[in-house]
């Protein structure tokens, strides 16, 4: 099937009232969740995947695309008006966005991240649209053993490359994949990392990890360095842009868009890198006039260039997700759990197998992107008022809802337990400055990863070097071994550059 | 040597457990039964790799925690306010009072408990308040999980009553 018949498919499928009721309700629940400080688009879904015990498959992705969008531009919001980033990726959003609101213009930074995030995501879905279909003909070449060098690639780039260190960086991954292999092996029957406890036989659920990690671990984190009083939250004031602030932030939308979207599709996913290399590009290009208002009374190119950035290497990331089924983002391993909770297995095969869905879903990512544009601004005032929630209540009431997404799959006091048990391990892993991300996506890589592993050394007969004689397989794992050791080097020209930048 | 650096003490107890959960591991990965069913690679082989990556790491990390530590140099830890035993302590009470209350009452009484006490940790004065608020949120989250999505939570001694 060629992109427009896809397209014209998908949109068929998308455009009908109960579908359009999903995106508008997802765009909607996404921006108001996503709103909330610390909580970012991978917990947002984790808390609604209980959606799919009760919704058809098409219905449900439909949500999920207006939650996962909706909560990107939930997360600017937080950024801009609290200084408090829900995730890595507005770490940016929030440097200058902040430095805004306090001066007074909190309107036209958050009117140029809503517009930024749109043209981001225009940028990301029709990139999705078209270099999808390719990246699967290049994907249905592929054997076991291509499959097992891509997934090292990746283990290597979202725990060495992104993030402070390498060495804490593989220890989240390595604390993953332990966690991947709890349960029943699949090839052989056998339990392993059970410790006899028959509630573990079937693996540990992947919504459980997200939910300790991104709301228990964070929620005590915040216990413990707690120190009284209020967090203040800006006044959003006038929602205008001048014809100015419009001017400055046409070009780092665009430049961002560009910039971030390959980044999501390698599998060097993560938003880091790409947030931080458009603030640089932006304090490189500024005019010369506004240069001083970078770091001193906020620069609307800082807010326009990462946030687009941002949401267009977040789309990216579901290049890799459904072409491939990598996930290569905490939100993208959530999301292929939810895949797999249908009996749907992302990869090469689902653009033929279950073509529907996929152009449906893209679709959906088209009609959730004007929604949203179109919900967020109006809507601001409310998005605004959400912040008002005081923190005792709104970590309370967090945690009940943590205690839902887990033990309402279950209805086992062990996975509270598990629940709170990893919840401890991720506050520690916050203070120690810990990635979390290479968790969840060692979780889920992990099985996947041991799967194609087994079955390239079954067809090569028990022969090892299967992984270095095939030529594409080689090289992706050369690339990996570069991934490893090259960032030490562009780490080391960052760092100079960041020192000279004033700090924060 | 010189003597360790503030804040490295920590970090070696962190360094450690990471050493002992690979270590935790490995041996587990030794009491997997060999089968007979054929396989080019065991179930064990994975767990050995892991595990070993794991030891690496933790090794690594001993080294660094003893040439000083990390987590000293970062921002936020430098400027951490002391640990708030008060908030830690109504917290874990809370996840407790869930942990103990769901199964024998039921998720709403579980939830408005652990509602009462975490928000009392985050420095809330209003208890009854907070458990009007707590039995609101979780009566309705029960309510619509329970009949909407059809996601039992465990009603408790409210089976029947809703």
């Amino acid at each position: 099937m060629d992109v427009w018949s896809g397209l014209a498919l998908g949109f068929g499928n998308a455009l009908t009232i109960t579908n359009l009721g999903w995106a508008l309700l997802g765009c909607f629940l996404g921006t108001a969740i996503g709103v909330l400080p610390g909580i970012g688009p991978a917990l947002t879904i984790a808390l609604l995947l209980p959606i799919t015990f009760q919704v058809s498959a098409t219905g449900a992705f439909i949500l999920f695309c207006g939650v996962f969008y909706g909560a990107m531009y939930g997360g600017s919001t937080t950024s801009i008006l609290l200084n408090t980033p829900g995730e890595s990726g507005s770490i940016i959003t929030a440097l200058e966005g902040a430095k805004m609101a306090k001066n007074g213009r909190a309107g036209p930074a958050l009117v140029t991240a809503a517009i930024g995030s749109f043209v981001a995501g225009t940028v990301g879905t029709l990139g999705i649209s078209f270099i999808g279909p390719v990246v699967v003909e290049l994907a249905l070449k592929l054997g076991p053993a291509e499959y097992f060098s891509l997934m090292v690639l990746c283990f290597a780039t979202v725990s060495a490359v992104l993030g402070g260190s390498a060495l804490r960086g593989l220890a989240s991954l390595g604390l993953g994949l332990l966690i991947g292999l709890v349960g029943i092996d699949l090839q052989t029957g056998q339990p392993r990392l059970t410790f006899g406890v028959p509630e573990l036989l079937d693996g540990i659920d992947v919504v459980l990890v997200a939910v300790a990690l991104f709301a228990v671990g964070e929620t005590l984190y915040l216990a413990w360095t707690h120190v009284g009083g209020k967090q203040e939250v800006r006044e959003v004031g006038r929602l205008m842009m001048s014809k100015q602030d419009l001017k400055r932030s046409v070009g780092p939308w665009w430049r961002g868009s560009l910039l971030g979207f390959p980044f999501g599709v390698m599998p060097a996913g993560g938003t880091e890198m790409p947030t931080m290399l458009s603030y640089y590009a932006e304090r490189k290009l500024v005019r010369p006039e506004h240069r001083h208002e970078f770091g001193t009374t906020g620069a609307i190119e800082g807010v326009a260039g990462p946030e687009a950035a941002n949401n267009a290497a977040a789309a990216g990331v579901l290049v890799p997700m459904l072409t491939l089924g990598l996930p290569t983002s905490a939100t993208a391993a959530i999301m292929l759990s939810a895949f797999q909770s249908y009996g749907i297995q992302p990869g090469p095969l689902l653009f033929t197998s279950q073509a529907d869905l996929v152009w449906t879903l893209i679709a959906s990512l088209y009609i959730a992107n004007i929604m949203l544009v179109v919900l967020n601004l109006p809507l601001v005032g409310l998005w605004a008022r959400i912040l008002k929630i005081p923190q005792p209540q709104l970590y309370a009431g967090i945690l009940v809802f943590a205690t839902i997404g887990t033990y309402g799959i279950s209805n086992s006091v062990v996975d509270l337990l598990l629940l709170y048990g990893i919840g401890i391990i991720a506050m520690f892993m916050r203070r120690f400055d810990f990635p979390t991300a290479p968790v969840v996506i060692g979780m889920i890589l992990g099985p996947m990863a041991e799967q194609a592993m087994r079955q390239a050394l079954t067809i090569s007969q028990g022969d090892w070097t299967t992984f270095i004689t095939r030529p594409v397989s080689l090289c992706i794992l050369l690339i990996a071994v570069l991934a490893l050791a090259g960032p030490r080097l562009w780490g080391l020209v960052v760092r100079n550059r960041a020192d000279t930048a004033p700090t924060a | 040597m010189d003597r360790p650096k503030p804040g490295a003490g920590p970090d070696l107890v962190v360094a450690i457990f990471v050493l002992l959960l690979g270590m935790l591991c490995l041996w587990q990965a030794m009491v997997i039964p060999v089968t007979p069913l054929y396989a080019q690679v065991g179930p064990k082989f994975m767990p050995y790799v892991v595990g070993g990556l794991v030891v690496a790491v933790g090794i690594g990390l001993v080294l660094s925690a003893l040439r000083g530590g990390w987590s000293h140099g970062i921002e936020e830890v430098e400027h951490l306010p002391p640990t708030n035993w008060r908030a830690l302590g109504l917290l874990g009470a809370g996840l407790i009072a869930n942990l103990v209350l769901i199964g024998s009452l039921g998720f709403v009484f579980a939830a408005t408990a652990q509602f009462v006490l975490v928000a009392a940790a985050f420095g809330s004065r209003h208890p009854l308040r907070d458990l009007g608020i707590g039995i609101a949120v979780s009566l309705g989250a029960f309510l619509a999980f329970d009949k909407l999505l059809g996601v039992n939570i465990g009603a408790g001694i409210l089976e029947g009553v809703l």
